[in-house]
């Protein structure tokens, strides 16, 4: 496995079995009421995060506490660059304390990658900007593959605001690693710019129309829609979107009541998801929560206890 | 100093002249007195041009010299050097410092710190608004009163986006013979944060994009403004291939429409962005290999007129940041030729008077600078530069006179290096 966990590509298939056997081991460990593991003791992983996240940040929290890492949370929000401080000075000074591991969030594509050249620790990117989110495709893959078995030939159908979806680039991308087959659902608005030759380079099917598309689905992974992309243009009102591209009770009707319902959270129940698929029996929603505890244990096992074993 | 020192004579040896020919040049007075095989060196020093290309003085249209205001990143004495280094006798200082040019103080400030530097005749451009605000017109008349004598506006770094500000501004500098040099990119068109190509790149990226029509719709309606007005637009650092098919029409129409391009709009890439390196992150943006085609195409049959280099240094701490937060723009006065050489001469159509066409004549022309781009022929200026075509250099960003570093062709292999370069008889760079 390489030093640092930026993006799916990062990861060879064999990298992914590795990391969801392990995830299964852990995922164990998570039921038991003593929970820590002795794995990371001593090390110490630090949560630098310069975007709001609650999520993700208390996951990767509890995924090193529980391998008994020290684990630190420092965030500051908004860009090093309003602050008249450089990017690379504000991690120089936080990796100087004597860090193994820098799980970072930041709001800015790519900023991951340029910490990575920066620092000696391992760098697991926990979501940068609108480009990668690896840790959250491969719970998502974790998730449905407790479900599905093998992805291979499954049909995925990702839905939602693709261009400003970092979950959606991270996903397609370990997806088609696994096999699956691919769709994509969004209005034109909010398909990525480039999405054609893109898709047809990476082997994965993109649509306008969803209700095309849900039969034939063997998995729905609905994505977040801000409210504010309205004023942006994209779409002109929230009504007009769901009717096109939520998952209402109608549509949940179509897909019947087996296929695995995904959402990365937070939820805008109403708007992409309606109440009786968010709660459906169906829905895997808390399943990915948890799972994402185990995959970010994993994860950090490997790129630090790895190097060590 | 340079700028009004009689110089000793020089002559220039054996060179070969843009048109292929070989021949001594006799320098005097600021002025070529002979030019001819076999002269009579008397007692002047000799410059030995054995194998090097003699041009007329190069003349970049677009350079950001970052005085006043950054003087960390480049002042005008550094940027001079480098320019000279590059072969160049005459820089237009763009209007994006701080304070802004626009006004006749303002723009007198910049020239008089050029020919204290005296190492190239530098030409204060004036903002065509207040504050480059897009709302006001700035002075352009007292600027172009001033003894900096200002004909070229351009706010630079911004757009006039607003339809009506432009047309006042076309008007307005008709009555002094004045450009108006358009950054054209409408603000609309992308978000705030854009900060490369808008294409299958940048959607994977997850990069907020400039697609190519922001350019091109503006280059369009500034046409027909033109057309409109009758007065003089110049189009700045094109970089689509649609821009080109708007600027091939408004030429066939003989609309007063003149356009640019940089070196490296002609040789990079948006595939330069996929590591997120700040180095590649320029306004406007890389673009993909068919638009460089388009703009090498456009620069060959005249639809482009000129290559200027948007030198544009960033102090090192403007760019450690992610890509989107990092500083636009890349250093490029000393390797325009050495670009130019690479991709239309050696790699290209061009013979050398098309390089001095397109890198001296038709910029100084532009600008409107007498005593520029000018041929190498007695009674002419004393300008310029002697270049070895055959010299392969490894750019290293270090070996600059520049003070950023912020340099795209870093590591890569150019042909041609300028071993001399001459303003008004003076030696101002040899290597």
């Amino acid at each position: 496995m390489r030093k640092h966990l930026l993006e799916v590509d990062d990861l060879t298939p064999d990298d992914v079995d590795t990391l969801f056997a392990t995830a299964a081991e852990m995922h164990d460990v998570q039921r038991r009421a003593v929970k820590k593991l002795p794995a990371l003791r001593g090390r110490t992983v630090i949560n630098l995060f310069f975007e709001d996240s609650t999520r993700t940040r208390s996951s990767f929290e509890i995924a090193g506490k529980w391998l008994s890492a020290d684990t630190i949370n420092i965030t500051g929000k908004g860009s090093s660059a309003s602050k008249g401080e450089s990017l690379r000075d504000t991690v120089l000074t936080i990796a100087a304390m004597g860090v193994d591991a820098l799980v970072v969030r930041h709001g800015a594509s790519g900023a991951a990658r340029r910490i990575s050249e920066w620092v000696d620790a391992s760098v697991i990117n926990a979501g940068d900007g609108t480009h990668e989110h690896p840790t959250q495709a491969l719970l998502d893959a974790y998730t449905l593959t407790r479900r599905l078995g093998e992805l291979g030939d499954r049909h995925v159908v990702l839905v939602g605001d693709l261009t400003h979806s970092r979950v959606f680039r991270s996903n397609v991308r370990l997806l088609r690693m696994l096999g699956a087959r691919v769709t994509v659902v969004a209005p034109p608005t909010l398909m990525p710019s480039g999405v054609d030759a893109w898709s047809a380079r990476d082997g994965f099917a993109t649509s306008w129309d969803l209700d095309a598309v849900l039969p034939t689905a063997d998995a729905v992974m609905m994505l977040r829609v801000q409210r504010e992309r309205m004023t942006g243009g994209f779409f002109p009102t929230a009504r007009e979107y769901t009717v096109g591209y939520g998952l209402t009770r109608d549509r949940l009707a179509l897909l019947g009541d087996t296929v695995p319902v995904l959402h990365p959270g937070p939820m805008n129940r109403g708007l992409e998801i309606a109440a009786d698929a968010a709660d459906a029996a169906q829905s895997l929603v808390l399943d990915q929560v948890s799972a994402g505890v185990a995959v970010r244990m994993s994860v950090l096992y490997h790129l630090l206890a790895g190097e060590t074993a | 100093m340079s700028h009004e020192t009689p110089t000793a004579p020089l002559l220039v040896r054996g060179a070969t002249l843009p048109d292929g020919t070989r021949a001594d040049l006799l320098l005097a007075d600021g002025v070529v007195t002979e030019v001819g095989p076999g002269l009579d060196a008397g007692s002047a020093e000799v410059l030995d041009a054995d194998g090097l290309v003699a041009l007329p003085g190069l003349v970049d249209l677009h350079t950001h010299l970052r005085e006043p205001g950054r003087e960390d990143a480049e002042t005008v004495a550094t940027g001079s050097r480098a320019a000279a280094a590059g072969g160049f006798t005459a820089v237009l200082a763009m209007a994006n410092t701080s304070p802004v040019t626009d006004t006749a103080e303002a723009a007198e400030r910049v020239l008089d710190l050029g020919r204290a530097a005296g190492l190239v005749d530098v030409q204060p451009v004036g903002a065509v608004t207040h504050g480059l605000e897009g709302q006001q017109l700035a002075e352009l008349g007292l600027m172009a009163r001033s003894r900096a004598g200002v004909r070229v506006f351009s706010d630079d770094g911004r757009c006039v986006a607003d339809a009506r500000v432009m047309r006042r501004a076309l008007e307005y500098v008709k009555a002094f013979g004045g450009v108006v040099a358009q950054h054209a990119q409408d603000p609309t068109l992308a978000g705030p944060d854009a900060c490369c190509h808008e294409g299958e790149t940048s959607g994977r990226l997850g990069l907020p994009g400039w697609p190519g029509v922001a350019e091109e719709t503006i280059v369009a309606r500034d046409v027909m403004l033109a057309r409109h007005t009758g007065s003089r637009v110049h189009v700045c650092h094109v970089s689509s291939a649609g821009t080109v098919e708007v600027l091939r029409w408004a030429k066939a129409q003989g609309l007063p429409v003149t356009a640019e391009v940089t070196p490296h709009h002609l040789l990079l890439t948006t595939d330069e962005v996929a590591g997120y390196d700040p180095t590649y992150k320029v306004n406007p943006p890389l673009r993909p290999a068919e638009d460089v085609a388009a703009l090498r195409a456009a620069l060959a049959d005249g639809t482009i007129d000129a290559v200027a280099t948007d030198h544009a240094p960033h102090a090192r701490h403007d760019k450690e940041h992610a890509f989107t937060d990092a500083a636009f723009g890349m250093v490029g006065l000393e390797t325009a030729l050495a670009v130019v050489s690479a991709v239309m001469v050696a790699d290209g159509p061009f013979g050398w008077d098309d390089v001095a066409r397109v890198m001296s004549a038709n910029p100084a022309r532009i600008a409107g600078l007498a005593g520029q781009g000018r041929p190498l022929a007695v009674g002419e200026p004393a300008n310029l530069a002697l270049v070895d075509p055959a010299a392969r250099v490894t750019v290293d960003r270090d070996a600059t006179h520049s003070l950023s570093r912020n340099n795209p062709w870093h590591g890569r292999e150019l042909v041609g290096q300028v071993r001399a370069t001459v303003l008004r008889g003076a030696v101002t760079h040899r290597a």
